[in-house]
Order: structure tokens, then sequence, then C-alpha cells
């Protein structure tokens, strides 16, 4: 429980003129168990892309492990359009591709799941490989690297053996059902050995006890492999139960943070929930 | 089936190929049709299987085969020209510039170079592009490279709109077999490998696989030079193939017919490619050529026959192709000596299926 491993500051993603994430910050340290809640179209995987690289953030930055990964000023078209705050903040610019960033550490599952459908369940983990191996391509064409793969081939295994997965390791991915596809792609993020998880709504879908399953899931592979998880999640028992800090975006904006039982009473989290009662 | 059994079943299909192609060579006279059609179905099947590599492994939606052939076909022809032809050959550019030969397997690998080099810089540009766009520009690529070595300026290498000639050829099957054979296999080594693994994550699901630390640019630019570098290959093979070349050849029906048979024989299977190669040369230019022929039936002509019907029954089954049969040949399995094991069992499979598969 030691150390900032992901630092967000000041982050703003807008579209147009839909500000879809506004001036967040969030805090992740390493050890932990975020969430990030909100209700829907409050931003929340907007921001996720903004840290993958999928989106470059309108002003702001990121910092992985005391890495700048994404660091921007509103530009171009931006310059005018722009509505959100600290605008003259950051000068720099870093932009990162996702496959940088998934390189230097960061995992992330999707909303919907997207495995690769044509391509076994041993495949789908052995691609997450394919960045750590030191091969170029002639070596792999004409099988000169034949150590690496096979040691990639072994460490799959043990990943898919350990989640439980390695009776189906030669079927179709997108023949699995849906809780161990979710799962599938779970052990894929892990096969990138990565520092950060970041889970989209692992959970969607999932009745009561695959809900418990999976926060169980979760802790576990927290521990197992000294991972960060920065989740966000609509099941409340899922994110109450397993989660050290929580930050509850709506709106693009953060409107609370902290841990589960402050957010819980938090007046503007309920509001943002339930909606406010507007006097007559 | 354990791998020594495979490699042994492998051996001995390839042994009674040689066999079979030797019969042929000494049994049936020189002018056979069917030496037509393996010689230029063994070229096509090379072409068929690059272009599978780009279209049907990794995603991309390219149609400038021909352009990379046709740059393939000039390199090869402008290097083996024997020098004592050039005089005849580059009549009216003085001989040509270029006063030099190399031996035809270098010159082989050159005109695959020469196509590579050309993929490469049109890669960059281009393959930012997603689906019909790529098509789109890949195409007009190929069209532009097409009208570029008919241009006069270039007459003193490339000989302008006239006809390159008088390079050394191949006359027995075997040539066209062992180059494609090569290529093929390690097209299909590639695939196999983590990189083909990468390609095929990207025509899957390009944001998953980038998430994953796939390199987008890198990898299509790379799949996109691989398979132009075999195109150029398969370019000089036909150039050998027909005697002569000419960029007028190289038009886009070419790259249409090579996309017909990657379809045909199924996006994604290299078997599938050389399978659909063979079936669509002798279709073209044997079975289906009657069409193209006024018949009498004693006194009475039979109506439809005659000169460019054959294209037109073609497209009908392109059609039908594409409306009842999506999957092609293949689908996306390849051959394996396996499915010989319980025939009946594949064939249930095959045709039993209700489903309706996208």
């Amino acid at each position: 429980m030691s150390g900032n491993i992901l630092h967000v500051e000041n982050m703003t993603m807008q579209f147009g003129g839909v500000i879809a994430v506004n001036n967040l910050s969030i805090d992740v340290n390493e050890g932990e168990i975020v969430a990030l809640i909100g209700p829907n179209g409050a931003g929340k995987t907007t921001t996720f892309n903004c840290i993958t690289g999928v989106y470059e953030p309108t002003n702001g930055c990121v910092t992985f492990c005391g890495s700048t990964i994404a660091s921007n000023h509103p530009q171009g078209k931006m310059k005018k359009l722009y509505a959100g705050e600290n605008k003259g903040l950051y000068k720099r610019v870093v932009s990162h591709t996702p496959d940088q960033i998934t390189k230097l550490g960061i995992a992330r599952t999707f909303q919907n799941i997207r495995l690769f459908k044509s391509m076994s369940v041993l495949e789908n983990v052995l691609i997450a490989k394919h960045i750590r191996a030191r091969q170029n391509i002639f070596t792999a064409t004409f099988r000169l690297n034949y150590r690496e793969e096979r040691k990639a081939r072994r460490e799959c295994l043990a990943l898919l053996d350990e989640q439980a997965l390695l009776p189906m390791k030669d079927d179709l991915a997108s023949s699995l059902p849906y809780g161990l596809q979710r799962r599938l792609e779970i052990s894929r993020a892990l096969a990138t050995n990565p520092r950060l998880l970041l889970l989209d709504e692992p959970a969607a879908g999932m009745n009561p006890q695959e809900t418990q399953e999976l926060s169980e899931f979760i802790v576990q592979i927290k521990n197992k492999y000294n991972l960060t998880i920065l989740l966000i999640e609509h099941h409340m028992d899922l994110v109450m139960q397993i989660s050290d800090r929580i930050y509850v975006q709506d709106f693009g904006r953060l409107i609370a943070q902290g841990t589960p039982e402050e957010v819980q009473k938090n007046q503007h989290v309920i509001d943002a929930y339930l909606g406010v009662v507007e006097d007559a | 089936m354990s791998t020594k059994k495979k490699l042994i079943y492998t051996i001995a299909a390839l042994a009674a190929l040689f066999i079979i192609l030797t019969l042929c060579e000494q049994l049936l006279p020189a002018s056979s049709m069917l030496f037509i059609v393996l010689k230029k179905g063994a070229i096509y099947a090379l072409v068929a299987v690059s272009m599978n590599l780009v279209n049907g492994f990794t995603g991309l939606f390219s149609l400038g085969q021909a352009g990379f052939m046709l740059i393939g076909a000039y390199t090869y022809a402008i290097f083996t020209i024997p020098l004592k032809e050039h005089a005849a050959v580059y009549q009216y550019f003085d001989g040509g510039i270029i006063q030099f030969t190399v031996p035809i397997l270098v010159a082989l690998v050159m005109a695959g170079l020469a196509a590579a080099i050309f993929a490469f810089l049109i890669g960059l540009p281009v393959l930012r592009l997603k689906s019909d766009y790529l098509a789109i520009a890949t195409l007009g690529f190929a069209e532009i490279i097409r009208a570029f070595f008919q241009w006069d300026a270039f007459g003193p290498v490339t000989n302008a709109s006239n006809l390159l000639r008088k390079f050394p050829t191949f006359d027995t099957v075997y040539f066209p077999f062992i180059v494609s054979g090569i290529c093929i296999a390690v097209i299909v080594l590639l695939i196999n490998s983590s990189y083909g693994r990468a390609f095929k994550a990207i025509r899957d699901d390009e944001i998953a696989a980038e998430a994953m630390g796939i390199n987008l640019a890198k990898h299509k630019q790379m799949s996109f030079t691989i398979s132009s570098f075999f195109a150029g290959i398969g370019g000089a093979l036909l150039a050998m193939y027909q005697t002569t070349v000419q960029a007028g050849a190289f038009k886009s029906s070419m790259t249409y017919e090579l996309l017909l048979i990657v379809v045909i024989g199924g996006l994604g299977s290299v078997s599938g490619s050389v399978l659909a190669s063979f079936l669509f040369i002798a279709a073209s230019e044997w079975w289906l050529r009657f069409l193209d022929t006024d018949t009498y039936i004693g006194a009475f002509k039979v109506p439809l026959l005659g000169s460019g019907f054959r294209m037109v029954v073609f497209s009908v089954i392109i059609m039908i192709v594409v409306l009842f049969y999506r999957q092609g040949i293949m689908g996306d399995k390849e051959f394996s000596f396996g499915a010989f094991g319980d025939i009946r069992r594949f064939f249930r499979k095959r045709f039993g299926r209700k489903e309706v598969t996208k």
C-alpha cells in the first residue's frame, strides 16, 4: 500500500460542444481497488479511453508510475470551442497510442466484450505475449524464436489453468458462455503483465451469484499478481464490497470521493442517482 | 493426428504431386489445356494467397494487387532481357538505359522487393484508411502505376506502351510450382507465427488488438508490404508465363479475378485460395471456353453462345456464390489430412448444418 501509481489531473475531454469529462482528477495508489461509479452517460468509459490512449484528452494530464503518458492543452479547433477549466495550465503535449500504454503496464477490458472471435481461447491469450517477445518477423516466420514461443505458450497455458479455462483452450472464443468470455477477457489482460488493470463494467449482465464470484475473483487476482485495479461498475454490492476508495462522476464532473461508507452517505451522490426533489 | 504422421502425409502428397506432374509432362501433348491450367493456376495461387494475407487474415480490403504484380513483372523483365536483344526490344528508345542483366532467381527476388518498396511507400498514407476507402485508394494507386509504366518519358526503362519481350521464361510446369510452393509455404509459416496471430487479432477487433499492445500501423504495414512482395514475385512469374509484358494487361479486372478467387476459396483460408485458383483458371481458360464460340447443332445456331458470353455465365456464377455460399469453399478452415479420416462425418458437418452463418 504505497506510492501513487495513476494520477489523473484536471482532465477534460470535449467532443465538439459536448464536455464528456470535465476537469476530473483521480489518484490511484499501488495495491488499491478503486471504483469509478456514476449514472449512465457520466463519462466513465470516456475517462478510461483517455487513460488508455484511445482518446487524447482535450486538456489535462495523466501520469502513470511517475511518467506522463498523456498531456494536452486545447489546440486547433478546440482552442475556440473549449469550454472547460484550467485552460493554460498544461504546456506540454504528450500522447501515446493505446499499444504503447499497454506496453507501459496498463491493461484494460471492455464494457461490451471484445474478444478475438475467430481465434481460439489459447490464441486470444497468446496475443498478449506478442509485445513482450524479442522476436522479429523473420525469426518468427522461420521459427528461430521457438524457445520464446514455447515459453509464451507455457505461460499462457498456466494462466488458463489458473482461471479454469484450460479445458476449452482450443474452443473458439465466441463459443464460450458469457461468464467465461468475461473471465477470458480478464485473463487476456492479465497476460500482458500489467501493473494497473482497468475493468470496464466487469459484472455487466451477470446475476447476483456470478457477481459475487466475480468480486472474489477480482480480489484474488489482485493479490496474486500484485495488481492495482480501477473499475467501473454499476453493481453496488460489488463496488461497496471490494473497493478501497470510490470516485463518483456525474455529467463528466467528479461529485464525490471517499471510502464506500462516505460515498453512500454523500448527498450529492444520492441526488445524482435518485434525482433531486424540486420545490414547487 | 501426430506431427510425425502429418509430416509423412505431407511428404507423400508432395511426392504424389511430383509424380502426377511428371506423368503429365511425359504423356500429354505440350499443347494440352491442362498445362495452361497448371502453370497459370500455380501463379494465380501464389498471388491469391498473398492477397488473402491482406484481405482475409489482416482484414484490410486492398485492391492493389494487379499494380504490385505489374511492378514485379516489369522489374523482372527489365533486368533479365539479354543485352543482345535490347536493340530489338527497345527499338524506339535506343536500346534502353539499363545495360546489365541479373540471374533469373535474383531478378525474381528483385521483382518482389520492388513491389514491396512501392507497397511500403503507398502504405504510409493509405493504410490509415478503413474498409471501402482503402479499397478505393489502393485501386486508384494500381491504375496510376499502370499509366505511369506506359508513359513515354519512362520509355528507356519501361519501353513505354510497347511490349517487353525476349526475357528468359520457363517451359516446364515445375518452375511455377516450385517457386509458388516455396512462397506459399513461407506465407503459411508467417500466418501460423506470432505475427500471423497479431494480424488475425487486427482483423477480428482493431480496438482490442491495440489494447493488447499491437501496434496497428506497424502490423498493417508489415502485412501489406509482405503481401505485395509475393504479389511482385507472382507478377514476375506471370510475365514468364506470358513471355511478354505490357502494362495494359494488368487491369483492375485482374484484381477482381483475384478477389473472386479469394472469396470463392474462402477469406482466411490458404488452401481455399489455392484450390479456387486452379478451379477458376480451369473454368475460365478451359471448361467454359465453349461458351465463347459459335456453336451449331446441325443447321441450328445455339442462341446466346458467342464471343463474350463466357463472362456473362461467370458473373452469374459469382453472384450465386456470393448470395448463397458466402463462406466460399473452405470458409476460414484449412485443408488437413485429418479430414480424410472420416469423410462421412466431414460431409455431414458441412452440408447438414441448418443455421444461417454470416
